[in-house]
């Protein structure tokens, strides 16, 4: 019996231009609508998968009232219960979170549910702090592995496996413990329509942060210089579908 | 890709459905030099067709829709891109059932076939759908979908196999410029991102950017970008397994204001019932900022959660099924206009044209239309509720089309009555004799902008003095928007008299040297008339159909007035204005905000009006059809001795600042005379239908000819006019529909209650069979009301020729029961007055 607890963090969605707010601390949402980042909804399918036999998946946020959208997208696809720490997401630093989530965890054990594995995303996709993981494992006394892409637990042990430059690496490591996702290992699900339903009427535990935040000494975020792009036309009409199938096959999305 | 040209004969911005079917009509038409440019790339630059549900239901109350519906199915077949799946619209109340036997009503007079059916029927053609949700359901087997992005792509093509088209991609426009001329500005050329493109014709067809591109040439196109939330729910198995992109019928869920639509695996889940969710049209991300594309914004689901869990009771386990996810959502934005209708034809820059808020249901029907309006200066389907010249002052502000937009999204699949009022952004208009109506217990009705008294309570009085006279309404929805106290209005104008605000009348001045000519060439009757004399007369457009009634007094040897409805006034003032010769010496003056008119008429109208003048205003020192300044109540007032309630009787004309004054007047004057203050009621229904008058928008457009309406005098005038040509051809044929007036014989429905039509049921004949005129149309009631002074229930209809004999017994049917009817005239011969006693 697993009750792995998932962290999410409602954000833009970055799979257009990015366009940042005006004090430059945040991502502008008004375009594109707000999410979770491709890494975090790995990690919750990857709960999901892991609570499915035997167990129950937590999902659990840092943010302002809009975020309860995201906890209610995690309940329709599978998760279980929701925790949402209300709070402006700004004011909290990595190391507030981490902090958060323990309490979290430490609050649940204490109240008869523990989390014996925590999920997160590798990094937050608009703040990009690459922390949160390693400061809870830190702040819990856990073992933590960061990056990998697929995760599952057997007889208390937890198998996590990812691919780098360096080649395909897996990892083995008991439980409690903390992982840290990338996208990539598995294909999260959509929700379905009796998900979504279910996940509107779920109710949510709300709680106030334990602490006041030290705050994320961010300074501004500063947009990159767009990277060039270059068009490459296949070619005109029918007689480019050789080309067209060349690529897909280049791309992986084709088999032949 | 082609580069910008520095030339063009026309530039249409934007390649959606209507972008693609304009450049396909205007080559076919004979257009050369043809420039298509779109910001976005091809086939799909990114505006609302491309995430366009696709289906097309044909069946709408508005005949001018419909039309344009079926011409444009008629081409998604030619193209090959049409799949015939059938459709449902499902009834969860007894209320929508009612509801749908109106629509059977709509699909007998436009010809569509359509039939109403069991749960049981829906049952069997989609099966797993809960039989238990609804009661009943209208079945149109004609229903479909198409491939709108590759109609777009055929109609292009077409285009540029003639040689005649550029079409330029991914280049935006960032200026119109426009250059003063005698009638007003003229577009001249088109600046764009790749360069700029000399012109004299453009074509605004860029959907919800529209207004943004009309701004730059100071032209409001008043649409604004809603939001139509849709998901798509699987694989289901259920569809998993069919052939093709859809096997079942599309199911509309009119009370939870849902569809339900097959494409492939999935099932399209669309809602109209969230709320009102609007953008404006410069806060569409561009194609760089949008994750999918600018017009598919992000979902909220919110919004859509009550519609999901009504959508699965309906089809619980298709969106049910193992396996079936949501895996595509969005927040579509779509055109909606304050009307409900597009917005098409030439602004006021001349040369500058529109075609937007239009749907994949009507693309291609819009697009040959507008391209033969540009050819021929008209289009085979009559476009007057369409016409961008329609709007009036405040209909063309943002905030306006934002408040009645967020009222009637919700009524997108609504039960409306045809009477129906909006709430909002009301009093826009207020006539000077307001205040006065308010105390009288007016019940407004907004025409133009203007609040009109319908009937006013402080007259419910009379309603116990005629007792059944009045013919009261036993149905709810034959009496909601109505009362009683419109006939007692009319019963007591009829014995006495009545004094009716006519404020909203669009009135303008046409004066100058070549006045003479422009009134000669536009209407049909002589108006080369003497100084003081009043002329009623139709305006044709050049294929003889009817642009317009209206009444033109001539104030002067270069002085004449133009008189027309509020509804239709600013078409008729763009009309004329298209008309003013070059020179610029004789000019169009608006006088509709200067000028208040109020009408007296009843059999004591004459004693009423001398008791307030000095002015010799019997019939021999003031005869009929004609006009002069009197002096009356201390106040100059232009009175025109005409009739549209067929009473003896005047027209006042007074400056808006005396108008408060003589409206009183009249009432004092008028009440020791039994004289009330009517309404609309009586003067747009009640009082014209026992006259037979025909009103414009009702009997009269611009697919009826002067010969078909039956309003052909003896002779027509040596002077050339608009659409002579046409009607004189017109005359020499045997016409093939006419207009008649029939009479309800027995109104008891099967259920025992006493049923009155309300306009645009279907005639038929006594045992319910269909009846054909020569244009292969179906007659249907274009006006109905009360004549209480003949305590009979009138309608009018164009009935094929061979059915148009006084005596003949048809039936009307009515909620899908038939009641007999006969046919009383068959000309503009009134059923009351029949040699016009009254008004002399």
């Amino acid at each position: 019996m697993v009750h792995p607890l998932v962290c999410v963090k409602r954000v833009v969605d970055a799979t257009s231009e990015v366009v940042l707010t005006e004090d430059a601390q945040g991502v502008d949402g008004r375009y594109a609508g707000f999410t979770t980042s491709a890494h975090e909804e790995c990690a919750v399918e990857l709960a999901v998968r892991i609570a499915a036999d035997d167990g129950a998946a937590t999902v659990m946020t840092l943010g302002d009232g809009d975020a309860v959208e995201q906890l209610r997208a995690a309940l329709a696809v599978g998760c279980a219960a929701a925790t949402h720490v209300v709070a402006d997401p700004q004011a909290f630093g990595p190391a507030d979170v981490a902090r958060e989530i323990a309490a979290v965890v430490r609050d649940h054990e204490a109240a008869g549910t523990p989390h014996e594995l925590v999920l997160l995303g590798n990094d937050a996709a608009d703040t990009g702090d690459f922390q949160v993981g390693i400061r809870l494992a830190y702040e819990l006394g856990w073992p933590v592995v960061n990056g990998v892409s697929t995760v599952s637990v057997t007889d208390g042990v937890v198998t996590a496996s990812g691919s780098g430059p360096d080649g395909h690496e897996t990892f083995r490591l008991p439980l409690p413990a903390v992982v840290t996702v990338l996208e990539g290992g598995v294909d999260p699900r959509y929700p379905s329509v009796p998900g979504r339903m279910k996940a509107k009427k779920a109710p949510i535990e709300e709680r106030r942060p334990t602490t006041d935040p030290v705050g994320p000494s961010r300074v501004r975020l500063v947009l990159p210089s767009p990277s060039p792009s270059t068009v490459q036309v296949l070619g005109e009409g029918p007689a480019s579908a050789p080309a067209v199938v060349d690529l897909f096959e280049e791309l992986g999305v084709l088999a032949r | 890709m082609a580069d910008v040209p520095a030339t063009a004969g026309v530039v249409v911005i934007g390649a959606g459905i209507v972008g693609n079917s304009l450049v396909h009509h205007l080559t076919r038409l004979g257009w050369t030099d043809v420039v298509q440019i779109d910001k976005g790339a091809l086939p799909n630059p990114g505006g609302s067709t491309g995430h366009a549900s696709n289906f097309i239901f044909t069946v709408d109350h508005s005949r001018e829709i419909t039309d344009l519906t079926l011409d444009s199915v008629a081409q998604y077949r030619e193209m090959g891109v049409f799949t015939q799946s059938g459709g449902f619209e499902i009834a969860r109340t007894e209320e929508r059932m009612e509801e749908l036997r109106r629509r059977m009503s709509s699909a007998k007079a436009w010809g569509i076939e359509a039939e109403l059916v069991s749960p049981a029927f829906v049952k069997e053609k989609v099966p797993f759908i809960e039989e238990d949700q609804f009661i009943g359901a209208f079945w149109t087997p004609g229903v479909g979908v198409v491939d709108s992005l590759r109609a777009g792509t055929i109609m292009r093509e077409r285009a540029l196999a003639t040689g005649e088209l550029t079409v330029v991609p991914t280049v935006e426009v960032v200026g119109l410029d426009t250059q003063d001329g005698p009638r007003g500005r003229r577009i001249t050329r088109v600046r764009t991102t790749g360069g700029d493109i000399e012109t004299d014709t453009v074509v605004i067809a860029a959907g919800v950017w529209s207004p943004k591109l009309g701004d730059m040439a100071g032209v409001s196109i008043p649409l604004t970008p809603a939001v139509h939330q849709m998901i798509s729910v699987g694989p289901c198995p259920q569809l998993a397994e069919k052939e093709g992109e859809i096997s079942f019928p599309i199911i509309r869920d009119m009370d939870t204001f849902c569809y339900e639509r097959q494409h492939g695996a999935d099932m399209e889940v669309g809602s109209y019932a969230h709320r009102a969710i609007l953008h404006e049209p410069e806060d569409i991300p561009s194609i760089e900022q949008a994750k999918l594309s600018p017009t598919e914004m992000p979902f909220t689901s919110d919004d859509f959660d009550p519609q999901l869990e009504q959508a699965y009771e309906l089809m619980p386990e298709l969106l049910g099924a193992e396996g079936a996810e949501m895996r595509y959502a969005i927040n579509g934005l779509l055109s909606l206009t304050c009307d409900g209708n597009p917005i098409l034809g030439e602004s006021e820059v001349a040369g500058l044209w529109t075609a937007a808020a239009v749907w994949i249901k009507e693309g291609p029907g819009v697009g040959r239309a507008v391209a033969e309006w540009m050819t021929h200066g008209h289009s085979e389907i009559d476009l007057h509720h369409s016409d961008i010249a329609r709007f009036h002052q405040h209909q063309k502000r943002r905030e306006h089309t934002r408040l009645r937009t967020t009222e009637s999204f919700i009524k997108t699949y609504g039960i409306v009555h045809p009477a129906e009022q909006y709430e909002s952004d009301r009093d826009q208009r207020l006539s000077p004799m307001h205040d006065s109506q308010t105390k009288l217990g007016a019940v407004f009705f907004e025409t133009a902008g203007w609040e009109r008294p319908f009937w006013y309570e402080s007259n419910a009085a009379l309603l116990e003095q005629y007792g059944d006279a009045v013919m009261p309404r036993e149905h709810e929805w034959d009496a909601r928007w109505w009362s009683p106290i419109i006939n007692a209005e009319h019963l007591r104008m009829r014995e006495a008299a009545a004094v009716i605000d006519l404020s909203a009348f669009c009135v303008f001045d046409i004066e100058g040297p070549e006045a003479l000519d422009v009134v000669q060439t536009t209407c049909v009757a002589q108006c080369d008339v003497p100084v003081g004399k009043v002329v009623y007369t139709p305006v044709l457009d050049a294929k003889g159909g009817f642009r317009s009634d209206l009444t033109v007094m001539r104030l002067g040897d270069e002085h004449y007035r133009v008189v027309t409805g509020g509804a239709h006034g600013m078409a008729d003032r763009a009309w004329f204005t298209s008309h003013l010769p070059d020179t610029g010496s004789t000019t169009l003056t608006d006088l509709t905000d200067d000028v208040s008119t109020i009408g007296i008429w009843g059999p004591r109208a004459r004693d009423i009006v001398s008791s307030l003048t000095s002015d010799d205003v019997s019939d021999a020192g003031f005869g009929f059809l004609t006009c002069r300044e009197v002096e009356l109540a201390d106040t100059s007032v232009l009175a025109s001795r005409i009739s549209y309630v067929g009473e003896l009787g005047w027209e006042l004309y007074v400056p808006m600042e005396h108008a408060a004054g003589l409206w009183d007047a009249l009432l004092e004057a008028g009440a020791p005379h039994g004289a009330v203050p009517a309404g609309i009621g009586v003067y747009g229904t009640t009082g014209r239908i026992e006259k037979g008058y025909r009103a414009y928008g009702a009997e009269l457009d611009s697919e009826r000819t002067i010969v078909e309406a039956g309003m052909q005098r003896p002779k027509v005038k040596a002077a050339d006019f608009v659409g002579k040509e046409a009607y004189l051809a017109q005359r020499a044929e045997d016409p093939a529909s006419v207009l008649c007036t029939l009479t309800v014989d027995d109104h008891t429905s099967a259920a025992g209650t006493k049923r009155y039509m309300l306009g645009g049921e279907p005639i038929l004949t006594r045992d319910g069979g269909t009846l054909t005129d020569g244009h292969g149309h179906h007659p249907y009631v274009t006006s109905a009301g009360s004549a209480p002074s003949l305590g009979k229930h009138v309608l009018l209809a164009y009935l094929p020729p061979e059915e148009a004999v006084v005596g003949n017994e048809l039936a009307v049917s009515y909620m899908e029961e038939l009641y007999p009817v006969t046919v009383g005239s068959v000309d503009a011969t009134p059923l009351l007055d029949p040699s016009n006693e009254r008004i002399r």
